[in-house]
This record gives C-alpha cells, structure tokens and sequence, in this order.
C-alpha cells in the first residue's frame, strides 16, 4: 500500500492535478460541500424537520443583507419558516447521498453485466448488447418519471413518502447500467486482444481470474472518468424528479424538492426560497461536471465518449 | 537547372518536454525525372522531410530555418494560399495506408474529380473522363464503375492504385511517396513498385521514394539518401550506397539484411537503439553505436566530405579519406 | 436493406409489445375501472355482476387479448377525469408537444452544427474557449432551472416575453392546433423552446466539436490537404460528413431523453402538452390516460428510433448492406 501511495504521489497525474486551477478549485469546492453537507446535523443552526424549531411567524424572511432580514437566518427563510441554510445542508446532503448511492449500484451492476459481456462474448454478449441499446434508447428520466409516477400512484404518497430516498436509488441506480456495461465491455475487448491474457489463460489462469485480477484493473480509468460526470447526471436527474413531485417529499427534501416548493414564490417577491437551492445544485453539478472533464483529459483523452 | 532543392532545413517541434529538432541541416536537390529514395529507420526523419516540402506538418511544428526552392518559389515562405496551388497540383503525395488515405464516405469517382475541379477550370463530363482514363493508366480494370464504388469496397492493392491515380490526375512534376507499400502484401508491394517505376518514365516525373526497406530503394531509385536522427549521414548514387556504402551507419544498415549472411550465421545488428528526437547525443548522432567512434566525434557535428559524386557526415571518413 | 429493415421492424414490434404489457399490467392493478363508471352507491352484488359482464375476472391473457386488440384499432378506454376516449385526450395534445419539440431541435441542429464545427477549427480561439466554458455550465443546469430562470428575467424582470400557455392558437390541416403561425403563439413558443434545447445544445456542441477534432487528425484529411483542396471543402465535405455520422447515432439516443424533457419543460411553463397531461393524470390516477400516454410515447421512439437507424444507414457507406456492387 505504501508503495502505491508514493508512486501516486510522485506520478504525472498529480502534477496535473497541482498545475490546473480549474480542477484544483473544483475539488476544493466539492470537498467543501460534500464536508459541509455530511456533517450538517452537526453544524446547521437548526433542524428544520423538527416542528418545534420552526415558527410560522417568521416564514418569508428575506436573506441576511436585506432589509427585513433576520441575523439568526442568514439566507432567509421559506414559507413555512424553516430556515434556508438549514434545509440547503440538509438538502445538499439527500442530493449527494442519492446521487452517490445510485452511482455506486449502476458502476456496480454495469460493469459485472460489462465483464461478462465483453469476456464471455457470443450470444450473451448479443443479448446482453442489445438490452443495453434498448434501454439507452429509453431515457432515465422518461423511464424514472413513469416507474414512480406508477409507484406513487398505486401506494399512495404516505407510504412513497417513506420509501422515496430508496426508490430513487434504485430507479436510477438500475436505468443507467448500459453507460458503464458499454464502456466496461469496449475496454475488455480491447484488453483481451492483448497478449498478457493469452500468456495468462497459458499459464492456466481460469477466467474469473484473468478477468478480475487483470483485465480490471486496466478498465479502471475510463471507469473512473464516466463516474464523476454520471454522480452529475444522478443528482440532475433526482432534482428533476422531485421537482416533478416524484421524488423526495417536501418533509425530507433534496435540492429539487426544494428549488419545487419556491418555485411559486418567485413571481410574489420571495425569490431567495428558490434561488439558493438552485444555486447550491448548479454549482455542486457544475464542479463535478469540471471535475469529470479534467480527469477524461489526464486519463485518456479518446476512451469516453457521451 | 535542379527541380527542387532544399537548403539547410531545419524543422523544430515545440513540446511539453522540451523543444524536438526533427530535421536539421537537411539540403538535397531533385533533377527532372529523377528518382530519389530516402532510407533510415522510423523516427529518422525522413517522413518529416516529405511532408515539410508540401508545407503539411502538424502542428505544433514550425520550419525553423532552409529554403524549398521549387519553381521558382520557397515553399517555406509561402502561405497556405499559394501552396494550395502547388499541392496535388505540382508536387502530389502518396501515403502509406490507403485504407487511412481514402476518405470512407466518399466515393472514388468524387475524390477523383474533386482534384481536377481544384485546380483546373474543367466540365463534370471531362473531368469523369480524365479519371476513367488514370483509372486505366494504373491498370485497375472496369474503371467506370469504380467512379461510383466506396473505398471498403475495393482491395488494398487496387486502392493504392486509386492513390496513385489521384496523384498523377493534374500532371505534377514531383511524386513524393512516402512509404507507399509498407502496408500492403508482399506481393502486392512489387506491383505497385513496378507500376510506379513505369509511371515515372512514361510521364518523365521526378520522384521522392520514403522508405525503410532497402531492396525496394535498390530496384527503383537513381540516388539516396540516408537519414539518421533527422540529420543526414549518407547521399550518393543509390548502386554506390548499396555496394560500397563510406558511412558506418549505412554500412551497419546495408549489412543487417538478411542476404548480407550466411545460413547459420547470427544476422548483423547495429547496437543500440535510434535515440528519440528529443534526446539527440551531442556531436555526431551516431556516436554512441559507432563502431569506429573518435573522441572528435562525441562534440562535433562532421561535415559533408564529397568524393565521386558520394557526400558522407563522418569524422571518421573524413580522417580515413585524407589520410590515403 | 430489406433484411435491416425488417429485423429493426421485428424489433420495434418486440418493444411496443413489451410496452403494451406493461400497460396492461399497470391497468390491472392500478384504480378500478369498476368504481369510476359506477361511484359508491351501487351493491356488491350488482358490482360483481358486471365485473362478470365485463370481462373482468377472465384470466390474465384473454384480458391482455382484448385490450390487445381494442388498442390496435385505437381504444383505449375512456380517461376517468375527460369522460373521453383517452387516446383522443393524448393526441390532441400532441401539436403542442410537438411544436415546442420541433422549436427546440430548430434552435439545436442551428447553433450546434456551426458553432461546434468551428470550435473543432479553432479551437484556441477565445470565442472557443468561452463556448466550452459555457458549455460546460449549460450541461451542469437542470432543464427546469433553465425554464425558471427565463421565466424570472423574461417575463417577470423585463416582461418582454409571456410565461406561461400557448398563447393563440390557429387551427391547420383541419386538424392540427398550431400555435406558429400567429405572432403570440410564436411569442408564447420561444421561451419553452429555449429551455428545452438549453440542455442538449451544449451537449451537441461538445460532441461535434470532439468527433470533428478527431476526425481532422485523421489521415484522409491530411490527404484532402496535400490535393490541394480548398479549406472550405475539407471542413464542410470530408470533415463533416464524417462527423454527423456518430452525431446521427447519439442524436437518436437523445430524442428520448428529450421527450423526457418535455414534461418538465412544461410543466413550468404550464404548456398544454402531453407531458403536462400525464403529469395531471398520474395526480388523479386516471389510469387509462396514463396508459394512452405511455403507449404513444411508446410508440414515438419507437418510431423514431427506428427512422434513425434507418437514416444512419442509408447515409454511411460502410454500413449499406445490400448496394455494393463488384
């Protein structure tokens, strides 16, 4: 382990890393907010999901450096007079758990269903190949929008309300496994034209073997490169979704939720209900997004294509 | 009155890890319908030193200093304008893959005539013609229908003809050819030398043949020139560099062919490996590998030292040469 | 050709089967059909009695038979809230959707195509450069902040623009509800078009500024330039084509995630459409409106998928399977 962590340190891509302000700043801000959101039953000057914390009397309080602001709730308050700083921590948090948890379950599920694909080859490769065009063929979010709109039909909202942090998970989790199957499969493709894996299967190396032990780890990168930019995707999707009212309840709310229920207090004058969650969401996006592309530059600059 | 000459060219590639010299102190001249090969193992230069005559290195490389007299002209001060009218209209070039050089979505009949449409005020019926007619020129049988046919649709060999059709379209003066069979069959190889070879004495053209097989130099070329490092080490008539090669390093090239043994015997290997571009020894490239290395040798770059109409870069000759 | 196409077709019957399944699932489980026609007040018996007559306790495959065929000929039930045919609901909403869709791929094949293409040409220019920077900032905001965002300084700061509904409408065909042909639908359009396209614009930018790049370092470019070509000939004829080529692919792709879009798009804008008609529906839980919604849409990308893949190949040479003659 040592070893790895010297030569890491030592290697090309951080120097890049050091040199390129973009990236630099970009993961900074990540770290910070991802920080900052996970710790925020530590850190938020309230809870805004505890009903004896808010007051209805200070609803639609505008932020701090305005005039009817309030120092106790430096970026105003929303209708019901939950403070806006609380429910962005809070908020930001359910965002990048979503996103992270729904990354995690399709790089998981993408990339054994790409192995199998890309190594087994022939008609499960076929089937599998065509499965995933179908799919890709139908977006995650027409796909996402009709399951839970379903799901919230027939269950009622009580019950989805509960659930909803796991349905989203899961919906978006399992739509976009072809991203990572696809990309899995043309790289294991190209490895296994290499000569290290015949010299392998020689030596008498069986095929779960070869294929985890050395065709994956020269997959890694392009892996690598697509999960920052899909982690973007997730969260923009989840957003969209509760936007839509499809996804988290506004008693547990993610950013969309919560760009949705200032939606209409936009054209009354409340504006900062909407604006700060929606600017908290376009900046998380727009940093993983930089940070997606500066690593598709460093690791190679042809392995992903959208 | 020579065709083309260059002088003292040198041609530089800007990189992240320092700055490349690619071609330097390169001079040679071209006679009408004269055939000239240039040898030397990959990375030697000798690509560079094509494509800079037509002006169509990649950037970031830049022509640091020399002149490319042509017609008149130095094609090295001139802009991408006036060198639109030279390429493929005066001077044409060959690539080595034709799969590569044959656009995929265009058909032949369209890469063809879109030359002659380039460079000449002519009819759509009369440039199909002139196509159908260099079609047939390079023996390519059924020509009228290959006007219509794809690239992937036609043989290595028959698309290397297509290649050499195009370039012969506008009656240029010079053919470059840069490695023009190395990625065809072995059997395909000599026919489209032979083909070449007739070309160049039918249309009286001048001809630059890149290449790092030496037989084929043997069998088409008049003189040659050996590149090392992007210098050049060895110039002189091509049976003179084939049989009595003054250079250590043509020497070295000459005897590692397989012929140059005997069954049974190790094959003859220069030591070592090119050094890459960027890391160039100082003195005489060569240095290193030289089997008759001097101590001069190691800090000074030779000059050209000329007997029989040969010119070699080495100290070594140089010192051999004047002592006898 | 005609294998290609009957085996696509073959699929494409495979997936709207597929979709029609699900459908009838969903309206098997989802609502009672039962409740809606007849309200609270009628017994159980008499409920049960025409739970018989009407098919309802057949088993599961004689029930998919019939909706099967009721759906081939275009009934699809009647919506519980409209009190008609679904599918007539569905498919009056269809020019709406239609039209913001049409605006949107306007505004997208129009900027994308010039704007990429000379990005990949220049790419160190400083319009280049600004353009990837926003580019990247245009891909990282959701569709309907877009929209809020065009609505808050349009509509609401300048008040140049409306903001919501389709403005006024003219009636072309005989039957298609047009809103581009009077100066307020067109008004009541550009908003919703610009939000729409404002995530895939930059998508489409990027790609064929990528796939052009890549396409410049290849060899037949080089060539095209040793002929002596004309730059404009080089970019525009063996640069480009070679270009839209995967374009076309990941454009078809992208249709659907576009109609997703729609839904969002309009229900900020409170247009008319088809989305905002599902979006309702699903509220209500008017199941056979939901079902006439996922079957055209179904039946949409289906289609569309298809003429794509139709399209790509009779454009790319290398993939014609029945025209190479030797």
């Amino acid at each position: 382990m040592n070893r790895y962590w010297r030569l890491f340190l030592a290697s090309d891509f951080l120097y890049r890393f050091h040199r390129d302000r973009v990236a630099l700043v970009s993961f900074s801000l990540l770290l910070i907010l991802v920080a900052v959101s996970f710790s925020a039953p530590l850190i938020a000057p309230f809870d805004p999901y505890d009903p004896s914390q808010i007051d209805i009397m200070d609803s639609e309080t505008p932020p701090l450096w305005l005039e009817a602001g309030d120092q106790r709730f430096p970026l105003g308050t929303d209708a019901q007079g939950r403070d806006m700083l609380s429910t962005i921590l809070y908020g930001t948090r359910i965002s990048l758990t979503i996103g992270l948890f729904a990354v995690l379950l399709q790089s998981v599920l993408g990339i054994t269903l790409g192995l199998i694909a890309g190594y087994l080859g022939g008609r499960i490769d076929a089937f599998l190949m065509r499965l995933a065009d179908i799919q890709l063929s139908f977006s995650t979010l027409m796909v996402a929008i009709v399951v839970l709109a379903l799901f919230q039909a027939a269950f009622g909202t009580e019950l989805y309300n509960d659930l909803a942090i796991f349905m989203l998970i899961m919906v978006i989790g399992i739509a976009e496994w072809p991203q990572y199957a696809r990309t899995v499969r043309a790289s294991v493709l190209a490895e296994k034209k290499k000569e290290y894996v015949d010299a392998a299967r020689v030596i008498g190396l069986g095929k779960r073997r070869i294929m985890f032990r050395h065709v994956l780890p020269n997959t890694l990168s392009p892996i690598l490169v697509i999960s920052t930019v899909q982690v973007a995707n997730a969260i923009m999707s989840e957003a969209a979704l509760s936007f839509l009212g499809l996804g988290m309840p506004v008693n547990k709310p993610s950013l969309g939720s919560l760009i949705n229920s200032g939606f209409e207090f936009i054209l009354s004058g409340s504006w900062w209900i909407t604006a700060f969650p929606a600017l908290v969401l376009v900046v998380l996006v727009l940093v993983t997004n930089l940070l997606g592309d500066w690593l598709r530059d460093v690791l190679n600059p042809k392995l992903y294509k959208e | 009155m020579a065709l083309l000459e260059v002088k003292n060219l040198e041609v530089r590639f800007p990189l992240r890890q320092g700055e490349l010299t690619a071609l330097n102190d390169v001079s040679f001249t071209l006679n009408q319908g004269e055939r000239l090969g240039i040898v030397g193992e990959s990375g030697a230069g000798k690509s560079v030193a094509a494509f800079t005559i037509l002006k169509l290195i990649g950037k970031p490389g830049y022509i640091a200093a020399g002149e490319v007299r042509f017609e008149g002209r130095d094609l090295a001060r001139c802009s991408d304008r006036e060198m639109q009218q030279i390429r493929g209209n005066r001077i044409s070039m060959i690539f080595q893959d034709p799969m590569m050089t044959l656009n995929p979505v265009l058909t032949i009949g369209e890469q063809m005539v879109e030359c002659l449409h380039a460079h000449q005020k002519i009819g759509a019926r009369e440039a199909r013609e002139i196509a159908v007619e260099k079609l047939r020129q390079v023996h390519i049988p059924s020509p009228e229908a290959r006007l219509q046919q794809y690239p992937h649709e036609l043989s290595g060999g028959m698309r290397q003809r297509v290649v050499i059709a195009i370039a012969l379209l506008t009656h240029p003066a010079v053919i470059i050819a840069d490695e023009p069979t190395t990625a065809l069959d072995v059997t395909i190889q000599a026919e489209i030398m032979e083909l070449l070879l007739e070309l160049c004495e039918q249309e009286n053209l001048a001809l630059i043949l890149i290449t790092h097989d030496l037989g084929v130099v043997a069998q088409t070329t008049q003189r040659t020139i050996v590149m090392y490092a992007g210098h050049i080490v060895e110039e002189g008539p091509t049976s003179e560099i084939i049989n009595n090669a003054r250079h250590p390093y043509t020497q070295g090239l000459i005897n590692a062919l397989p012929e140059r043994t005997r069954p049974g015997q190790r094959l003859n290997q220069i030591p070592g490996v090119m050094p890459p571009l960027t890391s160039i020894p100082s003195g005489c490239a060569f240095h290193p590998r030289c089997e008759h290395v001097l101590p001069i040798c190691r800090s000074e770059l030779p000059d050209y030292s000329v007997a029989d109409g040969n010119r070699v870069a080495c100290h070594y000759v140089a010192q051999r040469e004047t002592t006898t | 050709m005609i294998a290609f196409l009957v085996r696509r077709l073959g699929q494409a019957m495979v997936v709207m089967l597929v979709i029609s399944l699900v459908s009838f699932s969903i309206q098997d489980n989802l609502g009672d059909p039962l409740r809606e026609l007849l309200g609270q007040s009628v017994s159980e018996s008499e409920r049960d009695l025409l739970r018989e007559r009407m098919g309802l306790n057949d088993p599961f495959l004689v029930q998919y038979w019939r909706f099967l065929k009721k759906a081939v000929q275009g009934d699809l039930g009647n919506s519980y809230f409209f009190k008609r045919p679904a599918l007539e609901v569905i498919l009056e909403k269809f020019p709406a959707t239609m039209e913001l869709v049409f605006g949107a791929t306007l505004i997208i094949l129009f900027l994308s195509v010039p704007i990429g293409v000379y990005c990949a040409i220049r790419p160190k220019s400083w319009f280049s450069r600004a353009m990837m920077g926003l580019s990247i900032v245009g891909i990282s905001i959701p569709v309907f902040l877009t929209a809020i965002l065009l609505i808050y300084l349009f509509s609401v700061e300048l008040a140049w623009l409306p903001s919501y509904g389709r403005g006024e409408t003219t009636v072309v065909l005989g039957f298609w509800q047009s809103g581009m042909f009077t100066r307020d639908g067109l008004a009541h359009l550009l908003l919703p078009s610009v939000a729409l396209s404002s995530i895939m614009l930059p998508l489409f930018i990027r790609l064929i500024r990528s796939e052009m790049m890549e396409v410049l370092e290849q060899e037949y470019i080089r060539f095209a330039w040793a002929k002596g070509l004309a730059p404009k000939r080089v970019w525009f004829l063996h640069a480009l084509k070679n270009t839209l080529l995967p374009v076309i692919t990941v454009g078809g792709v992208q249709i659907g995630t576009m109609i997703a879009y729609t839904i969002l798009t309009e229900t900020v804008f409170q247009w008319p459409g088809m989305g905002f008609l599902f979006l309702e529906a699903v509220n209500r839980v008017d199941t056979p409106l939901i079902i006439a919604y996922l079957i055209v849409v179904g039946l949409i990308f289906v289609i569309t998928n298809t003429l794509v893949d139709l399209i790509y190949g009779l454009v790319n040479p290398t993939v014609r399977l029945a025209g190479g003659q030797r």
